[in-house]
């Protein structure tokens, strides 16, 4: 896998300088697009994992592919959570920032990202530029960070990096790769083994001259820096991988049976499949690229129709361009797995930033009455697990299985215990058999709804689906009642989902003073927020659905134990602030509407939708007001 | 020995199908509609070439066209209006064993489902694909489509359509991986056959577009057409099709045609009157999407474990071996 065996590598140095244990610290590097700030990120939080810290990460990503250098709306970069336990979420602010110039810092500063007092490493180049507007605008910013509390560190990122290679714009992310590695005290034969591995395709120059700008930088911040971290790491007792939501749905979709992925390219969707495009073939799969958001929709209906149950990956617009395709898999009852990778929005919205705002559009759209099921993954190694989950569903309800994901957690990597393989996730053979005498399409059961379904080339079961109501016999219905007897079996086989679900367990204690219900990519964010609250002896706990459509039973009686219920959620919610809102216009967010209309629950909700991941501390401070909203007068 | 024989001939007397085994509910298209010419061409095709039933799967949009699964005793797709050859691809992708037709009107194709038609024909794969083209959208009574004449008065054009129509073969002939495109008129039921059955014999993605008689919206529309033989071109070729007695002793207007003339093709699909019926083009030598993608490709549990496991491997951190691992780096 690494042939960095083969290149010629000074000693390690020894470091000599004592660290400081650290029970975690979240570590930003920010550059212009293009700077490869992600790939030091990503490495860095590899890395990390395999030292045996917990790790998360969030990509800090700009719309466009090339935007100006130098500016605050171009930043692109990352965030690394990384600490002495597991870490489910991005956490509050930022300890340490490495920026690659004072422009793309300031976007970070100005949104409060930043620690107050946080260490900023700052490439120190543009303080002798040609242009005098850049020294000016360098120095003027440095002095208003030192005014401001932070710590600056200014590093001759270029200057080093111009002794090892004649572009160091292309290799300052290595050494700062490095110069993270020896702050955290990470084991440089770790860093120079995860070199070998993502340049791995290439030659073993690349590998070398990586390797070498990685040293610098661990040389460089050795003799340089007068602060060194250790975060102290539990040793792995299970094998771990350590993958980005978007990998793991690409390998859940590998590892559940299906065989086909229909995709049209849409961000932040796309990156499963790029990486399925290029396994899956491997092991008898395909991707095909489809000519609009539409036509991979049908592609998927159709491989599904003959018996290969089929994915459609995708993001909010292409969703809704797959709205009346879905609405003909619904009714002609043919099993599909449609992934919804959720970004801003509506229209092109915030395309790299993420939001939960495609949850009543799962669950209500497409035209008519389409039940659908619609879950929501809500961490990395759900993502691998839904994709079997849904494939089962799907093909055991015959039945649209949408699955819900984000632009965080499409980027955000986690370590989780290595999946071990089982039969049991793959489909079932291809049912050739002949279709007993008499048995009829749509043989709707009088209790589930389900019918078995006939698959072509099976002998005897020819008929033709449509998407026109429809009799058993899937004649096309003229008769009122039949098209009532459809609709009843469609939406009875939700029921029958329904009655094999378990709510999911209460974080926290089971009763209390507030309880904070999430959905998806928060659970982290909430969970630890919860954990906070506790420990200051609030009597708060969380719970997190993973089934939205159905709702598993037992939902009530956990809301009914809590004194107030309010939902979290990344989306739209109007507020009570706002001089036209009140109760009779206030539109609640997507599941508080929900779990208010099914629970006749006074459920309250918060939310935002600012394009970045909802923080804990921000849930803590939200909690906490709500709780003193309601607090009782006279006490 | 005798008994053995006979048994083998019932079998192959119960194996070879008649036209009664694709006869499906009894068509709703209206008296004197192209439609029924259609059908029963295609049902004597099934019949002809003796497919399996249950191997054959007819998809199609919405229209009057794309009822016409449902009067096949066969597998059949009845969609969405203009997804008719996405679901195809799928059901080809997914099951290239089977026979996968699809029906598709002047609407659903070249219409809402234009830009599906134009990438079809560059993916070719193995479909035979029948565009009924009555010139009028007739299940929705009565609209302008876009291979309606100029002037046509419909009830979105009630002072006439304003545009020049659209023409599917020369739009069809332009696109890249154009493999098999040929024209029949519904009242030519022996060249419509022979057309559609050189058609089914194509692998590749085979566009038959037909010209077709809707006697309730645009009942005149082909009037000349029927009275004057001299305005329809017959195409010949050793390659392509040879007229029947019948039909040459008719229809004296002809033309050989090679049909891998790719700019003798664009030049007759041009003209529209006369109509040029038989095959334009036909090039067997381009290759098939589902060959590309390796459809059909073999499936097992070992082979998915196999592929799983040497992709988990890339992001795996061993608990034990893993500071090894990395020494020995």
């Amino acid at each position: 896998m690494n042939d960095t065996a083969l290149l010629d590598r000074p000693e390690t140095p020894v470091s000599t300088k004592p660290a400081l244990d650290l029970p975690e610290h979240i570590v930003e590097v920010i550059s212009d697009s293009g700077e490869g700030a992600q790939r030091c990120g990503q490495s860095l939080a590899a890395i990390a994992a395999r030292s045996g810290n917990g790790i998360w990460t969030v990509e800090i990503i700009p719309a466009e592919i090339q935007p100006p250098a130098r500016s605050v709306a171009g930043a692109s970069g990352i965030r690394i959570r990384m600490g002495a336990g597991r870490i489910t979420n991005g956490g509050d602010q930022t300890d340490l920032v490495v920026a690659f110039n004072e422009q793309v810092l300031l976007g970070r500063v100005r949104a409060g990202e930043l620690k107050p007092g946080a260490t900023i490493l700052l490439e120190s180049v543009w303080r002798e530029h040609k242009d005098p507007k850049i020294v000016a605008s360098y120095t003027e910013t440095l002095k208003a960070l030192l005014d401001g509390g932070f710590r600056v560190v200014e590093m001759p990122l270029e200057r080093e990096c111009r002794a090892l290679m004649s572009d160091p714009k292309r290799g300052k992310n290595m050494f700062v790769l490095g110069m993270l590695c020896s702050i955290y005290s990470f084991d440089l034969e770790l860093a120079r083994a995860q070199i070998a591995l993502i340049f791995g395709k290439k030659d073993a120059k690349v590998i070398s001259s990586n390797v070498r700008l990685m040293e610098a930088g661990f040389d460089w911040a050795e003799r340089t820096l007068d602060f060194k971290y250790r975060i102290p790491a539990e040793a792995v007792s299970v094998p771990q991988v350590v993958v980005s939501g978007n990998t793991a749905i690409a390998l859940g979709v590998l590892a559940s049976g299906m065989d086909i992925c229909a995709m049209y390219p849409i961000t932040p969707a796309t990156s499963a499949s790029h990486y399925l495009s290029e396994c899956f073939e491997r092991v008898g799969g395909l991707v095909h690229q489809a000519e609009d958001e539409i036509a991979a929709c049908a592609f998927a209906i159709g491989a599904s129709y003959a018996g290969r149950c089929a994915v459609t990956i995708t993001s909010g617009p292409g969703y809704s361009l797959k709205q009346e395709g879905l609405g003909l898999a619904v009714m002609a009852e043919i099993p599909l797995v449609v992934v919804n990778v959720q970004r801003g929005g509506p229209s092109t919205g915030q395309p790299t930033k993420v939001e939960q705002g495609d949850l009543l559009t799962s669950i209500y759209g497409s035209h008519g009455d389409a039940p659908k099921v619609v879950m929501a993954v809500s961490g990395i190694e759900d993502c691998f697990y839904s994709m079997i989950t849904a494939r089962k569903i799907a093909e055991t309800f015959n039945m649209v299985v949408v699955v819900l994901s984000d632009a965080s957690l499409s980027t955000a990597q986690q370590p989780f215990p290595r999946p071990e393989f089982s039969e049991d996730w793959l489909a079932p053979p291809l049912d050739q058999t002949p279709v007993p005498e008499g048995a009829k399409p749509y043989d709707w059961d009088p209790v589930t709804g389900i019918a078995r379904r006939f698959i072509p080339g099976q002998p005897g079961g020819m008929h033709t689906i449509t998407g026109l109501a429809h009799d058993r016999l899937s004649k096309v219905a003229y008769d009122p009642a039949i098209n009532e007897e459809g609709l009843r079996a469609r939406s009875l086989k939700l029921a029958a989902l329904q009655k094999t679900l378990k709510a999911p367990p209460v974080y926290g204690a089971p009763e209390g003073e507030l309880l904070l219900v999430g959905w998806g990519g928060t659970q982290g964010a909430i969970e630890e927020a919860v954990d906070r609250l506790r420990a200051q002896g609030r009597a708060v706990s969380s719970l997190h659905l993973r089934f939205i459509q159905p709702l598993p039973s037992g939902i009530r009686e956990v809301l009914r134990r809590f004194k107030q219920v309010m939902t979290i959620e990344g989306n739209w919610s109007d507020s009570l602030k706002d001089e036209l809102i009140d109760e009779d216009n206030r539109r609640y967010s997507a599941l508080a509407m929900m779990l208010r209309s099914r629970y006749l629950v006074d459920v309250d909700c918060w939310s935002e939708a600012r394009g970045q991941p909802i923080k804990p501390g921000s849930v803590v401070d939200v909690a906490l007001a709500q709780m003193n909203k309601h607090k009782p007068q006279n006490s | 020995m005798g008994s053995a024989l006979n048994q083998c001939i019932i079998r192959l007397h119960e194996e070879h199908h008649a036209l009664e085994d694709y006869q499906g509910g009894v068509p709703r298209w209206c008296g004197g509609c192209g439609d029924n010419a259609i059908l029963a061409a295609v049902q004597r095709l099934c019949r002809d070439e003796d497919l399996a039933p249950e191997r054959t799967v007819f998809v199609s949009g919405i229209g009057c066209s794309s009822r016409f699964p449902h009067y096949m005793k066969t597998y059949g797709f009845h969609g969405i209006h203009g997804r008719a050859f996405p679901i195809a691809e799928g059901v080809k992708m997914a099951r290239p064993d089977l026979h996968v037709f699809v029906n598709t009107g002047d609407g659903d194709c070249c219409s809402i489902g234009a830009a599906h038609w134009i990438h079809a024909i560059r993916y070719n794969m193995n479909l035979t694909v029948i565009l009924h083209d009555n010139h009028v959208y007739g299940l929705t009574k009565k609209q302008a489509s876009p291979t309606s004449p100029m002037g046509f008065k419909s009830n979105t054009t009630p002072r006439g359509a304003v545009l020049e129509p659209l023409n599917p073969l020369t739009v069809s002939l332009g696109v890249a991986n154009a493999s098999f495109i040929a024209q029949g008129v519904d009242w030519m039921p022996e060249q419509l056959y022979d057309i559609i059955h050189k058609a089914f014999k194509h692998r590749g993605f085979s566009f038959v577009r037909i010209i077709q008689r809707c006697p309730e919206f645009l009942p005149k529309m082909f009037e000349p057409w029927l009275h004057d033989p001299g305005k329809t071109l017959v195409l010949t070729h050793a390659n392509g099709l040879q007229p029947s007695a019948d039909v040459n002793r008719v229809y004296r207007n002809q033309r050989e045609h090679d049909p891998l003339d790719l700019d003798a093709a664009r030049e007759i699909a041009s003209c529209e009157d006369p109509i040029p019926v038989g095959i334009l083009y036909h090039n067997p030598a381009i290759p098939c999407y589902e060959d590309l993608r390796h459809a059909g490709a073999p499936r097992s549990p070992a082979l998915t474990r196999a592929g799983l496991e040497a992709e988990l491997d890339k992001y795996t951190i061993w608990p034990e071996q893993d500071s090894e691992l990395a020494r020995a780096a």
